[in-house]
């Protein structure tokens, strides 16, 4: 069970590399589902007793992150007639690097933070970490507005994660409100997504930079 | 008596069955699009046509240019020597031989690469640039895996760690590990023997080329063993490849031997299909694919040290 | 009555969704605003009647927000009727049905005794004023709801990771892990020292980026500048109050757990960080709307160095919440008016406001006098109280730097009040047709008749609220 958790953490991790690496933003798109599709199966390997909560949380996850969300993209995608992310600042393979860098860095940190008992072997801590510096660097690093959101989806993928260690002590209901909430931010980001494009005619975010001081 | 009858065979399938391998590639490519493909065996006819032929040589070339073949073959024959096949032992072995079969197989690319700028022709030199290149990120990949099996094994030496997949209990198995080492490995295969989708050596466009550039002024018998030594390394590198992809073992020596043998054919089919499948990669991407090989190594190691 | 407090503005919101007359359906608002306060009243009255189950009660601290963002919510809801009715042009079903979801989302906020479900609230706020920012519909408004979103979004995911550490904090330990307040102050001595430090960072960072507070200020002058005046009194006065709360309770948590030390020397160094950024971009500042911004991320800053002096600061910093968020009140919604009246909201184009519009360019003045902290308005008060208590703590540098920060500030943001109100209005402005009225000067009044009498004297059941609320806070070593 865990070694299975374990190869499917190394799989999400291996996601990270690859969408920190290319520019094709469709290709982003699917690596971001099937990464919610991975994490989706997760609660099941987590927790051995086979129970209602995590069977329920699985389905609704794979649902919303693996067909849901990137439909919505997809289509923001589509409206806006682009295929490719620009050349960012740092560049393809600088943050290809930085992010491998990150996940070490995450497994250092996380060995410093005691584990419980039957948590101790597996890569959830990491994992969680690193897909969450990840986020944080296609975040800040991306130009286009499209690439920015899905930063944001691999960021709430990294909190999943570490939610996984916690499925008895955060219940149902609140997981799934979180889905929800991730689902709506979604929804409202493709929408103002529409809103720049019809304004501006591109998802350049450097275009947005009227407003300083 | 075992032990030499294993040296025997370990030397004669060195030095017999690389050409087989090519011949094996070509063929699973033919099949793959239709065709019937040139004979299993003739890569050896190449060969032996080559040998009877003349050698032109140009007048910039120094002794670089006529002694870099003959180092580069027995570079790589010395690297053969070093590895495993299969679960036998190989016949040189000592403590700390992995950086020695690395830096033979650096000393092959130098006299190469050498070689290759002493025509004094741009697009070799371009071809030696490239090629250096693309062996700076492959060789840390090289590395990593190494260390990723020495730390299993305990060992510097190749022969236990290469073995170190099969002989270490399948419970303590760093599978995820071995998973990425094998991947990355299999990237520095094709980055090393200058397959698709790194190179095409198919192509005939010298702007596209990357290790054929170097040979272009290379001619009969050299050629000749150019190309064998090229198959030699295919050969020694894909050995290095099964040990971590497919550790089975038969336990009956001869049933060993057949199986090795069995297997190495299928790494170069396994080549085949992916030469087959994919497109050789635009230049400027060929460095992300190689950082990445070298990535997932890097991954394999650090998972191992937790 | 918390569940009613918070069912009512989502049933009118999808009222409100449904109404089809541009002309009626503003007028929804100020009769739930109204219901919504004479419901917080009752809760505040009879304080044993609000819990239904143990997921929604309401904290001693929880009823001071709640009273002050239902009754900002209620001024907020008189002046959007006359707003929505000048700017007739747009479409207002969007944010009519945001606003009332809006409450709805700070009041569960609020009335969340569990840490997931008020982050689930606190998401639901970034979500419901997003559309809220984007009203004006200018390309500047849409880069300004994007960074919003952006950072709002990233820094609540954040505050979700932080939540989860504090949830294994206590699972790693093998305690009881529901996360539920009233379980985590209880067990919070024996939740794990590692995990609680990594998780108060997180949480820190997480919800002062829906505070404000510097470093992650930066989506505040672009949203507060761009948004509507009614939007911006909103934001400042009722999400960075239900953010601050938030705050408050973790802090709490965590001083239970025997991390005062930590947590003090954290929050006070973000708020005096905050106060140092906001005097650094007052000095200056040409356009009036990103002036009251950095003025709500110094206010912000003075809530956090308050908590985090703790002590009879604490006092001070509740009073001056209830403070803040009326006195924004009034200069977001004054300074509205002048965006509207003179067509610009730079000093370049905005001059005599006083003479342009008596009521509301004096009000805009009047209000800057009581946000720097002069007598004899509320802020003053509550700031003299802070001061009172970091010189009670031994904290003489704090003090010290606190004073000539606010100081600085008085300074920076005056010269641009007065630029703004003083002077001759130029012809344009003079023919423009904006004028105040009832609607959108009644409200504005109300506000700061609240904000003199507190600076006067503090109504005994407001100081009652407060001092209970002191009190939960306190923690026995």
């Amino acid at each position: 069970m865990i070694t299975t958790l374990n190869a499917l953490l190394v799989v999400v991790l291996l996601i990270n590399l690859f969408v920190l690496g290319s520019s094709r933003i469709s290709a982003l798109i699917q690596a971001v589902a099937v990464q919610g599709v991975v994490l989706g199966v997760m609660p099941l390997l987590a927790h051995g007793r086979s129970s209602l909560m995590p069977g329920l949380l699985a389905i609704a996850t794979v649902l919303v992150k693996g067909s849901l969300i990137p439909k919505m993209l997809g289509k923001a995608l589509r409206d806006a007639h682009i295929k490719r992310e620009i050349e960012p600042i740092i560049g393809f393979m600088p943050s290809t690097l930085l992010g491998a860098l990150g996940t070490a860095a995450a497994i250092g940190l996380a060995a410093k933070l005691p584990l419980a008992a039957d948590h101790a072997q597996t890569l959830i801590v990491p994992a969680a970490l690193s897909t969450v510096f990840t986020g944080f660097l296609l975040l800040t690093t991306r130009i286009k507005a499209i690439t920015q959101a899905i930063g944001y989806l691999v960021l709430e993928n990294g909190i999943f994660i570490f939610g996984l260690l916690l499925i008895e002590a955060v219940p149902l209901f609140v997981e799934l409100g979180v889905l929800l909430d991730v689902f709506v931010g979604v929804f409202v980001i493709s929408i103002i997504i529409h809103h720049i494009h019809r304004e501006f005619d591109s998802l350049d975010t450097r275009r947005l930079s009227a407003l300083k001081e | 008596m075992m032990v030499a009858i294993t040296i025997l065979i370990h030397c004669l399938l060195l030095v017999m069955m690389p050409p087989l391998l090519l011949g094996v590639i070509n063929k699973t490519k033919a099949l793959f699009a239709g065709r019937v493909g040139p004979p299993l065996l003739q890569p050896y006819y190449d060969l032996a046509r080559l040998m009877r032929k003349g050698m032109v040589f140009s007048t910039t070339t120094t002794w670089v240019f006529r002694a870099a073949p003959f180092v580069t073959l027995a570079a790589v024959l010395i690297a053969g020597l070093m590895i495993p096949l299969g679960p036998f032992d190989a016949p040189i072995r000592f403590t700390g031989d992995l950086v020695l079969f690395a830096y033979l197989f650096g000393l092959a690319r130098f006299f190469t690469t050498s070689a290759a700028m002493d025509t004094g022709s741009s697009f070799e030199g371009m071809g030696a640039a490239r090629e250096v290149t693309f062996a700076c990120f492959s060789e840390p990949a090289l590395f990593l895996a190494f260390l990723v099996l020495a730390r299993l094994s305990g060992t510097l030496s190749l022969s236990p760690m290469l073995r170190a997949p099969l002989t270490v209990p399948l419970a303590g198995l760093p599978v995820a590990s071995l998973v990425l080492v094998a991947v990355g490995l299999f990237v520095v295969l094709l980055a090393e023997n200058s397959r698709i989708p790194i190179d095409d050596p198919n192509t005939h466009l010298e702007l596209t080329m990357i290790h054929e550039v170097m040979v272009l002024d290379h001619s009969g018998p050299l050629l000749g063993i150019i190309l064998y030594g090229a198959a030699v390394k295919l050969f020694v590198l894909s050995a290095v490849v099964l040990h971590v992809l497919a550790p089975v073992k038969a336990g009956w020596a001869a049933a060993d031997w057949a199986l090795f043998v069995v297997e190495m054919l299928g790494v170069a089919a396994a080549i085949g299909v992916v030469e087959s499948a994919m497109a050789r990669l635009q230049l400027r991407h060929v460095p992300t694919l190689l950082v990445a090989a070298c990535l997932l190594c890097a991954f394999g190691f650090l998972l191992m040290l937790r | 009555m918390s569940v009613a407090l918070i069912i009512l503005p989502l049933l009118a919101a999808a009222l409100a969704a449904v109404v089809r007359s541009g002309r009626i359906r503003p007028w929804l608002l100020p009769p739930v605003g109204a219901a919504h306060l004479v419901l917080t009243m009752l809760a505040l009255l009879h304080p044993d009647s609000v819990g239904v189950t143990r997921w929604l009660a309401l904290d001693p601290p929880g009823r001071i927000v709640l009273l002050i963002v239902s009754v900002l919510f209620f001024i907020c809801s008189v002046y959007s009727v006359g707003y929505l009715r000048y700017r007739g042009e747009l479409s207002n079903r969007i944010f009519c049905v945001a606003l009332l979801v809006f409450l709805a989302a700070t009041t569960l906020v609020i009335c969340s005794r569990h840490l997931g479900l008020m982050w689930v609230a606190m998401e639901a706020t970034t979500l419901a004023t997003a559309p809220l920012i984007y009203f004006n519909r200018t390309p500047r408004s849409i880069e300004a709801t994007w960074k919003y979103l952006l950072v709002g979004s990233v820094g609540i995911a954040l505050a979700l990771l932080g939540s989860f550490f504090l949830a294994y904090a206590a699972v790693q330990k093998g305690v009881d892990s529901s996360l539920l307040f009233d379980d985590l102050l209880r067990n919070a001595p024996l939740l794990s020292k590692p995990w609680l430090h990594v998780a108060f960072i997180l949480l820190l960072v997480g919800y002062g980026t829906k505070m404000g507070i510097a470093p992650m200020h930066t989506w505040k002058p672009d949203a507060y500048g761009e948004a509507p005046g009614v939007v911006g009194a909103l934001l400042a006065g009722g999400v960075t109050n239900c953010a601050f709360l938030a705050l408050v309770r973790v802090d709490h948590i965590c001083r239970a757990a025997g991390e005062g030390n930590y947590t003090g020397r954290l929050l006070v160094f973000m708020g005096i960080l905050s106060m140092v950024v906001a005097a650094i971009f007052m000095v200056g500042q040409r356009d009036f709307k990103r002036m009251l911004a950095y003025s709500s991320v110094e206010h912000m800053g003075i809530l956090v160095l308050a908590i985090g002096i703790g002590g009879g600061a604490v006092f001070g910093g509740l009073l001056h919440m209830v403070n803040n968020g009326l006195t924004k009140g009034v200069l977001f919604l004054s300074a509205g008016n002048i965006h509207r009246a003179f067509n610009g909201k730079t000093i370049d184009s905005v001059q005599g406001a006083m003479r342009r519009l008596p009521l509301s360019g004096t009000l805009f003045l009047l209000g800057f006098l009581a946000i720097t902290g002069s007598p004899p308005f509320g802020p003053f008060i509550s700031e003299f109280s802070i001061l009172n208590g970091a010189f009670g703590r031994g904290r003489y540098w704090v003090g010290a730097i606190f004073l000539s920060l606010l100081l600085i500030i008085f300074i920076g943001m005056g010269r641009t009040v007065l630029t703004v109100c003083q002077g001759k209005p130029s012809a344009a402005a003079r023919g423009t047709e904006y004028r105040d009225g009832l609607l959108t000067g009644l409200p504005i009044v109300a506000s700061f008749a609240a904000v003199l009498l507190l600076g006067i004297y503090v109504p005994a059941p407001l100081d009652r609220l407060l001092r209970e609320a002191v009190r939960f806070l306190e923690v026995r070593p």
